[in-house]
């Protein structure tokens, strides 16, 4: 009787000394309490006056943050010299950022950034709760990248208010980033959770095993930094400069390294797969011509957000009969079609495609000739099949329609979300809102347009599902299989020679055929002779 | 297989060389089915399971031989694989015509000369030309992790080694066929079969005639 209180009690403090392990877990536990800081006591009437408080202790944060492309979205491509960054880029979803900067800066990690008079040397402008808060803060669409701090109507005269938030408790609750912090962003580009990525989505806030083996809630629950390094607030990872191939031993802590710490290798090493030996590696093997993700991400939008596979521009701008904007949904709820942006296809585990790719991508921008006859490519990936230097990669391919300069031949920015008389969004007069689209790009604009077929590639690389769900080998390994399409690579079971296989079935044949006469031949002779 | 001719029982295959043929045609059978598996000519057992299946058997088969190659040297054995172009023609002939005639079988079988020399022929081609082109292609293709490191993959693509693979595939299919239909030209059909699981076979009683030396089961067996 004692000895079982004795083991009760032992599991008990067990599992206290689990909880308190698990509580000041590093990473996990500061050596600052913000709430005690005079400096953030408050109260905050805008977003600049806590920066100036935070920076009163963080003396470089800003000079940091300034140099990033969170704080620039103004980027060379170091692979290919390509002009790109959010601030000019046009994709097949919400299509471009100028002329819509009130709306979409929002997600910018800085204050006030509403046309291109915005000073982006002024560092007190960055917003540190974007990425620090631990909950509460929101930078509505609509107030160019400013948290709303008196009550608001928005969009002016629309008897909508936005409510405000107290900046204050938010500064005092500081923190390290999160999953919800970064996906406050990232899993809402394209205008919605989920829209964009296809692998990046709020189900990963609350990710179960299943959903994600790192980031499951319950297990190891990474945060977006624990791969995504960052130091002086440079985040390591990049899918316009991607890391497609590491071909190396996983990193030691504290290793001095010019690679990417964010790839699967640089923990797991190039050669993961501990098999027996009679398999001689034979997993191993495969990554030299697999990416990662390509067998351990089966499927994309796993865990219930629906990610956008087409959206159809062209559509956009149909009104109910009182010519007032409306939204179609589907069974789930899900919207499939709005006046505002046009129609939708909707994507929930959804098999990739798969391409080989070096890393390396191009895009299409502002002032690139389109051939408008084809489905325009947004951004193409690189890499020659079976390159040492290029890798299978799952992708998302995502098909637009979107509006096109039909005599010069280049892709179109239209203004949409800022509440005035050219925004798409308010009047669904698309040569207004295509004009003051081209204004704000300052690229030229013969004032004809029409709509064009495009397409946009994004690679695959989180939801990485527990290994039992994999992609399973006969899922390649077979005609017509997910690798259908793949040059360069052999594939037992996908491919064969046919001469040989004709010559070899007809040799097998003609011998089975030549024992069969043989043997009737026998049976033959043999019954006459008894005769 | 005339009936006036005596018959006797000897001892032809000893009790390992029993072991090993069964258990060499088990593994070969599933290889073939399993490499063809691996093919993409059909789907059955399901890639994955064909795939170690494969690999278990092929493992097992090389330690079969590797004891095997042993008894085959310290019994001397080996032996009964040199070619001969004794009787050749002869044997030939009886299974393009003697066989259905019901001529007398060409070649007598003793314990120390167990194949006709058309199968010594065809065991040597299985042995020098098949089993090379297998084993070859096989483990180049089972160690293809290593090609790298071996600086094999500058000389070598997987499609290659996956066609000579199959090649020789084909060509041990076609073995089995052939081989499995002549096992039924014993002087009964299921006597060749018999044989290879009891050891003892039925020949004509050479000694019955006055001829050369005796072969005798003891003999065999002590040897």
């Amino acid at each position: 009787m004692r000895n079982r209180a004795i083991h009760v009690l032992f599991a008990v403090s067990l599992l206290f000394a689990g909880a308190s392990v698990a509580a000041s877990a590093p990473g996990t536990a500061s050596t600052a309490d913000h709430s005690k800081f005079e400096e953030l006591a408050g109260p905050f009437d805008s977003g600049e006056a806590v920066t100036r408080a935070c920076l009163k202790c963080h003396t470089e944060a800003s000079h940091q943050i300034m140099k990033t492309r969170h704080w620039t979205w103004d980027y060379i491509n170091p692979d290919t010299g390509q002009h790109l960054g959010k601030k000019t880029m046009v994709n097949a979803f919400c299509i471009g950022d100028q002329s819509n900067e009130p709306f979409c800066q929002s997600c910018h990690i800085g204050y006030g950034w509403k046309d291109q008079h915005f000073d982006f040397s002024d560092g007190n402008k960055v917003d540190c709760l974007a990425c620090h808060n631990t909950g509460g803060y929101a930078k509505p669409s609509g107030f160019a990248g400013n948290p709303v701090t008196v009550r608001s109507e928005y969009p002016p005269g629309s008897g909508k208010f936005v409510e405000p938030i107290d900046l204050a408790k938010i500064a005092q609750t500081v923190g390290r980033t999160r999953r919800d912090t970064c996906g406050a962003c990232h899993y809402n580009g394209g205008g919605g959770d989920g829209v964009k990525h296809g692998d990046l989505d709020s189900s990963l806030n609350t990710a179960t095993h299943a959903l994600d083996v790192h980031m499951d809630k319950d297990g190891l629950n990474f945060s977006c930094s624990d791969c995504h390094v960052s130091d002086q607030h440079a985040v390591a990872g990049s899918r316009i400069s991607v890391t497609a191939a590491d071909p190396h031993r996983a990193l030691l802590r504290g290793e001095k390294t010019a690679r990417n710490p964010a790839t699967c290798q640089a923990c797991h090493g190039d050669k993961p797969h501990k098999e027996n030996l009679l398999a001689a590696e034979r997993l191993n093997a495969h990554t030299d011509t697999l990416a990662c993700q390509s067998c351990h991400i089966p499927a994309f939008a796993r865990g219930g957000v629906p990610t956008k596979m087409a959206w159809d521009w062209s559509q956009a701008g149909q009104l109910t009969a009182e010519g007032k904007p409306f939204q179609k949904k589907d069974d789930h709820g899900h919207v499939i079609y709005d006046s505002k942006k046009g129609a939708f296809v909707l994507g929930k585990d959804v098999t990739p495609a798969y391409q080989w790719f070096n890393g390396k991508v191009t895009y299409t921008l502002q002032d690139d000739k389109i051939d408008p006859s084809t489905r325009v490519p947004i951004n193409v990936f690189h890499g020659e099949p079976g390159a040492a230097d290029a890798r299978i990669w799952p992708v998302k391919v995502f098909h637009g329609r979107q509006p096109y300069d039909t005599e010069r031949n280049t892709l179109l920015v239209p203004s949409v979300g800022v509440p005035n008389d050219s925004a798409f969004w308010y009047n669904f007069d698309w040569a207004k809102a295509l004009a003051a689209g081209a204004e704000a790009t300052g690229a030229p604009y013969s004032g004809k347009y029409g709509f064009v077929d495009t397409q946009m590639l994004w690679p695959i690389t989180h939801m990485v599902a527990p290994k039992d769900k994999a992609v399973g080998c006969h899922e390649c390994h077979t005609n017509g299989g997910r690798l259908a399409g793949i040059d360069g690579v052999y594939i037992p079971g996908r491919d064969h020679n046919p001469w040989l296989d004709r010559l070899g079935w007809l040799a097998a044949l003609a011998a089975l055929l030549g024992v069969t006469l043989h043997a009737i031949a026998r049976v033959i002779t043999h019954l006459r002779k008894e005769d | 297989m005339s009936h006036a001719t005596p018959m006797k029982r000897i001892y032809v295959f000893k009790r390992y060389e029993r072991f090993w043929h069964w258990s060499q045609a088990v593994l070969v059978i599933v290889m073939l089915v399993t490499g063809f598996e691996i093919h993409g000519s059909y789907d059955k057992l399901g890639f994955e399971r064909a795939v170690r299946l494969h690999a278990l058997s092929a493992w097992t088969l090389l330690a079969l031989w590797a004891f095997t190659i042993f008894w085959q040297f310290t019994t001397g054995e080996w032996r009964q694989y040199i070619p001969t172009a004794n009787k050749l023609v002869a044997m030939a002939r009886y299974y393009m015509f003697g066989i259905f005639v019901g001529a007398p079988h060409p070649y007598h079988v003793t314990a120390r000369k167990k194949h006709n020399p058309l199968q010594r022929l065809a065991y040597l081609a299985l042995l020098a030309l098949v089993s090379p082109i297998i084993w070859g292609s096989g483990l180049l293709y089972l160690f293809y992790a290593y090609w790298g490191s071996l600086g094999l993959d500058r000389w070598l693509n997987l499609e290659q080694v996956a066609m000579a693979h199959t090649a020789g595939a084909f060509m041990m299919l076609v073995f089995v066929i052939a081989h499995v239909y002549l096992t039924t030209t014993g002087h009964t059909v299921f006597a060749h079969i018999k044989a290879m699981i009891t050891g003892w076979d039925i020949v004509e009683d050479d000694d019955a005639r006055p001829t050369d030396a005796d072969q005798g089961p003891g003999a065999s067996a002590q040897r």
